[in-house]
């Protein structure tokens, strides 16, 4: 095929191209809202709260994003490929529920029960996924019949074994110190706190990078979510990748879940009901788009921030906490507000 | 009709065995009758055109060439050897590449990601097998411009390419990964002149170079500009089955537009009343 076009002007390409400015570039990003907002709100409690700029608040700050970060950017990840997971919140729980009794129950070392609640809720998610892609309902209704069946079966089982809401202490078991510097340390740098949940912040977010930017894995992520049809036609595996996505936020709420039993040593079997929601407004706040295909991880991340600076800048500004609520819905709005004008310049600059 | 032609037996030299060849292939969704008898030959380096109105069966078609659907009679020949097409991978890995109406693009994501969308080249081993992007970026820009495609930003997301080079894209991709046949699913039907133009001047050049392709359409001025043989559908029945050097554009546009019953249509048209188009109720 040698057919060179009538090209307008030289046949080398580029030239028709107008520099575009690295402001330009930028403005096209997903995560620019995010950005801006999470700048807009540490501004804010900047002002408003003196003790907001201390360090060991910056700490506090950075670990209250950090719990709602280790899920947001997986579901940031479920949520380009198109689909949301109801069931994220209650799954952190029923993760730290597993590995909590199973330990105490078989009186094992802490690490196997850690082991086993893997297994347990990466099946879980497996779940998720294959009764979406083997049945037709969206996932929307598929993931709300898990929410619910493992908010009754959280409940359900713990009463069934230990007779209360929570779980027994494990912290005087064999293991229990070396999962609790994995999951729940605390680094400190300097004078200043750090919690190590931080670090799997940052692992997941590094990775999900990778995966979503540089991997055949995540061209099919941004696939499955933008096109289904298409993707299918050209031979992506759509069952596998979206089954994938939901074993990666299984992994988020194990890791979470281990956090959540290794800091308190007990779980209180009720907790992760509505975490769902919060996770996919971080995720949204992030740039991510509503109906898939397109967002990023690291938006995701910026969006957890946000509810961080968020929750804990209320504390410091010694306002009322019922505030917060209020705060995180308008910051949601103007979010979404800001993602699709962004996006409507971003696509008609040609 | 031209039942008759359906009849006559192809006139193909028996020396070259067609790239796919379609042998009285039936298709039934329960008890509808979308195909029936339908037979094609696809030779390298010629354009069979499938033509017929809505409904006439063309999807169906398509989609056994494509693998998606099985026929239920019938034999489907690739390269001479009868054979019965699972999943579309296996057509793509067989050299069947289709390019269909909604072109298989994913709007948002960029020019160079959709090209190689399924096919993803990869470089580095373990957890650090990675895309290799570079690559990615330069061959798509190079396809594109070998199609005429100065493409100003292979970054830009696909969805703000026009039609043509939508299409454009999506032929170059199935000539890029070795298709043998390409099947176009009415590549021109929402584009103006001038792009229609451009997008089966990239169908012949594919032609040109050695592929065979199904050419699907209901426009016979396009057909015949770049047809070698012509297949007619009409509700789910061959109507007819022609050379190039058989008919006539007149003959095929009649057919097309539905033959006997256009003569019927215009003899209709003909003996009815002038209609009222005053509106005042026919008075003087």
């Amino acid at each position: 095929m040698s057919t060179t076009a009538p090209a307008p002007g030289k046949p080398v390409a580029d030239e028709r191209l107008l520099k575009t400015s690295p402001l330009k570039k930028f403005l096209g990003r997903p995560e620019l809202g995010s950005v801006v907002g999470a700048l807009a709100v540490f501004l804010f409690f900047a002002i408003v709260a003196d003790s907001f700029l201390r360090t060991t608040s910056l700490a506090t700050v950075l670990y209250a994003a950090s719990t709602i970060g280790i899920m947001a950017v997986p579901v940031a990840l479920l949520m380009i490929g198109g689909e949301f997971d109801l069931s994220a919140g209650v799954m952190v729980t029923t993760s730290a529920l597993i590995s909590s009794m199973f330990s105490y129950q078989m009186t094992a070392n802490v690490w196997v029960g850690v082991g086993v609640s893997l297994l347990a809720t990466l099946a879980i998610g497996v779940f998720n996924g294959v009764m979406l892609i083997r049945t037709d309902p969206p996932s929307f209704i598929i993931t709300l019949g898990t929410f619910l069946m493992l908010t009754g079966a959280n409940l359900g089982f713990t009463k069934l074994i230990s007779d209360t809401v929570s779980t027994k202490s494990i912290s005087d078991m064999e293991g229990f110190s070396s999962a609790k510097d994995v999951f729940a340390s605390t680094i400190t740098i300097g004078d200043v706190d750090f919690k190590i949940t931080i670090v799997w912040w940052l692992a997941m977010i590094a990775v999900a990078t990778w995966i979503l930017l540089r991997t055949r894995a995540g061209n099919w992520i941004f696939a499955v979510g933008g096109g289904e049809h298409a993707a299918r036609a050209v031979g992506v595996p759509v069952g596998k990748t979206k089954i994938g996505l939901y074993m990666g936020v299984a992994f988020g709420a194990w890791v979470s879940g281990q956090h959540l039993l290794f800091n308190y040593d007990v779980v209180q079997s009720g907790e992760g009901v509505g975490n769902e929601l919060i996770y996919i407004i971080a995720a949204v706040i992030g740039g991510c788009l509503i109906t898939g295909g397109y967002g990023s991880a690291v938006g995701a991340a910026v969006g957890a921030l946000i509810f961080g600076m968020t929750s804990k800048g209320i504390v410091y500004a010694e306002w009322n906490p019922d505030w917060f609520k209020f705060f995180l819905g308008a910051m949601l709005l103007l979010a979404t507000l800001l993602n699709a004008w962004v996006r409507k310049r971003a696509e008609a600059t040609k | 009709m031209t039942t008759e032609a359906v009849a006559k037996e192809e006139t193909a030299p028996a020396d070259r065995t067609p790239l796919v060849e379609l042998d009285a292939v039936s298709k039934y969704y329960g008890n509808i009758r979308a195909l029936e008898g339908v037979s094609l030959e696809v030779h390298a380096g010629e354009i069979s055109c499938v033509l017929g109105d809505n409904g006439a069966g063309k999807s169906t078609l398509i989609k056994i060439i494509a693998g998606l659907h099985q026929h239920d009679a019938g034999t489907l020949r690739i390269e001479g050897e009868e054979t019965r097409l699972s999943s579309p991978r296996e057509a793509l890995d067989r050299g069947i590449a289709t390019v269909y109406q909604d072109l298989a693009v994913v709007p948002l994501m960029p020019v160079w990601r959709n090209f190689f969308l399924g096919s993803e080249p990869t470089k580095g081993t373990g957890p650090f097998k990675r895309m290799d992007v570079d690559l990615m970026r330069r061959t798509t820009h190079a396809e594109l411009l070998r199609m005429g495609i100065d493409l100003r930003d292979v970054d830009q997301p696909i969805g703000t390419l026009s039609g043509g080079e939508r299409q454009c894209v999506a032929i170059a991709r199935a000539v890029y990964f070795g298709a043998k046949v390409l099947v176009l699913d009415e590549p021109t039907a929402a584009l103006g002149v001038k792009q229609s133009g451009v997008v089966l001047k990239y169908v012949a050049a594919a032609r040109d170079a050695g592929l065979g392709v199904v050419l699907i359409t209901h426009n016979p001025h396009h057909a015949y500009l770049v047809g070698n043989r012509f297949v007619l559908l009409k509700r789910g029945a061959m109507s007819g089955s022609h050379a190039r050097d058989e008919i006539t554009l007149d003959e095929l546009t009649r057919q097309m537009a539905g033959g006997s019953e256009l003569d019927d249509l215009r003899h209709e048209l003909e003996q009815a009343p002038e209609p009222d188009l005053r509106g005042d109720g026919g008075a003087p």
